[in-house]
């Protein structure tokens, strides 16, 4: 294999990486702030991508590439008030069924109203296309969908670790008692992670809908590996989630790269047992009391 | 102190249950009415063959919703038990329960050659009949071949020779370099051993062979293998939605390399979207067909559905009429005299030119089948039809068994 092609196939798999990326970093965040393991969030990804070919022949690309991800975000919220909200002082098996069968009734609620058969969905005129440098040769729209990405995770890292509102975040993931102490309600806060989590499925959904089938179970396809993300890069540690992420993306599009596409699902699986074997709170995993 | 009943296990809980959430599947709601001839009706409706299952079910509604308004058969209405198969495990559970607590007379369905497998065993075991309307694999008509059941679904070996034949007269067999991409389960691996006999035979080679995880969606690591590669073709032995994804991503990396399929079906090529559809591809049936009975079959499935049948619709409509057809001839609604009778070799009707038998030699349905031409994204005139039409496979002065396999090619040995 020559370098170039190792190369390229570095990047496809670190991008491959990227979209398990925008589903981990919100149900890592869910879940270290509520304690909530969000079944559902491979559901809202589909949501995303539906209504991405739902609003595309109203809004253009551009419009449905803002409007789908507002939109998923503000039922994320809606979901969080009416529901998640019973469920942070219960046993977690509850929440686990809860979303579960959220999952479950969203693809059977997508299949209702857009019926089964794949919708039809391309890469928008202007994004399509090529870029070659040399004897390296990469998807236009790829790049681009890169480049959205990185500004989306940097920007949550900024929002997390820049500012007040990130502060009482990790401040409530720590130790929401202490929190509660000081006078700050979480309500609040707990709300908008979920809109921002969730509102980053539905983001994956529109970025992916141009290359991937749009099916009702395609939230099924994307929901475990980005669990193994999460279980890899560890609780609490944004850039666990991130390297885990990559990782995983990497160890794929590696396997594939050698010639072995057939164990490129068991390659993430395997690796995740080996993370949990010798460090059982994940790669970058940080000691929470309240978790251990 | 810890406030939540919480722990890092909560998560690994999590993980697999969402590994779990593929195995449930969609609730069966049936309607119970007196006196009328139950059959069964089993497909994948969710994962990731489900979009195909829908066109099955649709379809197999409507055709019962013709027979009953017809005055059903022997003045019996027909009433159908839906249920989603999932996977091989749970397919083989519902084809049981089907039988022994619904009392269906027979079982059609599926598309996963897996599960055609499990229940065929149930079919054998209980001594029913189950008729396969989408599952391809040779072994299910050889080495796992039985009495009971019956295919109206093509075999792979149907399929590489339809396309085969097209491929050959472009030239692009002997001596050619192709790269195959093949679906990680029973299915993929049954066409990738009748590919690669087609291939030898002809005097070509494979470049390489992939196989492909059922749930693998991108593409991009394989199709940078397949620009460095140069082969002289690209070959795909996958299934479903992957085809879709494969599809689309081919057309998004931009690469040329003439491209042909060895399974097909119209709707993952429908599911792309305009300009991602490209090369040549086998099919049992199509909307384009110019026979009154298909015609007839399109203008009613578009009435009722608002989009146009494609070749797994064919398939679970035709085996609906072959078998009212059937036990209004036989008067009888016995399975037993239903296999008796189709293994006497009677001529159904297809919405072809020419009408079809059930091979009695390994109970494959012998009929004419078709390779398709896409049309590039300036020739198309409305999304639907998405390919040149083609003349039917064998030629009329042909057999209809010339495409399917021989007993040497794939033996079949029926208990008795």
């Amino acid at each position: 294999m020559t370098v170039s092609l190792l190369l390229q196939q570095v990047l496809n798999g670190l991008l491959d990486g990227v979209y398990y990326l925008l589903i981990a970093l919100g149900l890592s965040l869910i879940f270290s702030l509520g304690g909530i393991v969000n079944l559902a969030h491979g559901a809202f990804y589909a949501i995303g991508a539906y209504l991405t070919v739902a609003l595309t022949p109203h809004l253009g690309f551009g419009g449905a590439f803002v409007a789908a991800p507002i939109s998923v975000a503000l039922l994320g919220m809606a979901i969080e008030r009416t529901l998640f909200q019973r469920f942070y002082r219960s046993d977690p098996i509850l929440s686990l069924l809860l979303t579960f069968g959220l999952a479950l009734v969203a693809e059977q609620a997508l299949r209702m109203i857009f019926g089964a058969p794949t919708l039809s969905y391309s890469i928008p005129q202007e994004l399509r296309g090529q870029i070659f440098i040399g004897d390296f040769i990469y998807s236009r729209y790829r790049a681009v969908l890169l480049c959205i990405a990185v500004i989306c995770v940097a920007g949550l890292w900024f929002l997390l670790n820049r500012t007040a509102f990130g502060r009482v975040v990790r401040a409530g993931v720590q130790n929401p008692d202490m929190v509660g102490a000081l006078g700050i309600s979480l309500q609040p806060y707990m709300s908008a992670v979920a809109g921002l989590g969730i509102g980053l499925a539905g983001l994956a959904g529109v970025l992916l809908a141009p290359i991937y089938s749009v099916h009702p179970a395609m939230g099924q396809e994307i929901i475990t590996p980005a669990f193994v993300v999460v279980v890899i890069g560890g609780l609490g540690s944004f850039w666990g989630v991130v390297v885990a992420a990559l990782l995983v993306g990497l160890v794929k599009g590696l396997v594939v790269a050698f010639g072995f596409a057939q164990f490129s699902t068991s390659a993430i699986y395997l690796m995740m047992l080996l993370v949990l074997l010798f460090r059982p709170r994940g790669l970058f995993g940080e000691r929470i009391q309240r978790f251990e | 102190m810890s406030r939540l009943k919480l722990n890092r296990r909560s998560l690994l809980k999590g993980a697999a249950g969402s590994a779990l959430m593929a195995g449930i599947g969609m609730p069966a709601i049936s309607y119970g009415q007196a006196d009328a001839l139950k059959i069964g009706h089993l497909t994948p409706r969710t994962g990731f063959l489900g979009p195909l299952g829908e066109y099955a079910v649709q379809a197999a509604d409507l055709a019962v919703e013709e027979i009953n308004a017809g005055g059903g058969v022997m003045g019996r209405k027909i009433e159908l038990i839906k249920e989603d198969s999932v996977n091989p495990q749970t397919a083989s559970t519902k084809a049981e329960r089907l039988i022994e607590r619904d009392k269906v007379l027979c079982i059609v369905g599926e598309i996963s050659s897996a599960s055609c497998l499990t229940i065929a065993q149930v079919a054998q075991r209980t001594k029913n009949l189950y008729i396969n309307t989408g599952g391809n694999s040779d072994a299910l008509r050889g080495s796992n071949c039985n009495k009971y059941m019956f295919h109206v679904e093509s075999q792979n070996s149907m399929y590489v020779k339809t396309v085969g034949r097209a491929l050959l007269a472009k030239n692009m067999v002997k001596g050619k370099k192709w790269y195959s991409l093949t679906a990680d389960y029973a299915f993929g691996h049954d066409l990738l051993k009748v590919a690669k006999r087609f291939m030898e035979a002809n005097g070509g080679q494979f470049a390489a062979d992939e196989l492909v995880p059922t749930d693998f969606s991108d593409f991009s690591t394989i199709l940078t293998k397949i620009r460095s590669a140069k082969p002289d073709m690209v070959v795909s032995n996958l299934a479903g939605v992957q085809i879709t994804n494969f599809l689309k991503q081919y057309s998004e990396f931009g690469l040329d390399f003439p491209v042909a399929g060895f399974g097909f079906d119209t709707a993952v090529a429908w599911g792309a979207g305009k300009g991602n559809f490209f090369g040549t591809w086998p099919l049992v049936w199509h909307h384009l067909i110019d026979t009154p009975g298909s015609k007839a079959f399109v203008a009613a499935f578009t009435k009722k559905y608002n989009r146009p049948p494609e070749n797994q619709a064919w398939g679970d409509y035709i085996t609906m009429k072959i078998l009212a057809r059937s036990m209004t001839d036989i008067k009888s609604a016995d399975p037993l005299k239903i296999i008796e009778h189709w293994e006497k070799e009677p001529k159904f009707d297809l919405l072809k030119t020419r009408e079809g038998y059930f091979r009695k030699y390994d109970h494959q349905l012998m009929h004419e089948m078709y390779a398709v031409e896409a049309l590039k994204a300036s020739e198309l005139k409305n999304q639907w039809d998405i390919y040149k039409v083609a003349p039917a496979v064998p030629a009329a002065n042909e057999p209809l068994d010339a495409i399917a396999s021989t007993k040497e090619e794939n033996a079949c040995n029926m208990p008795a």
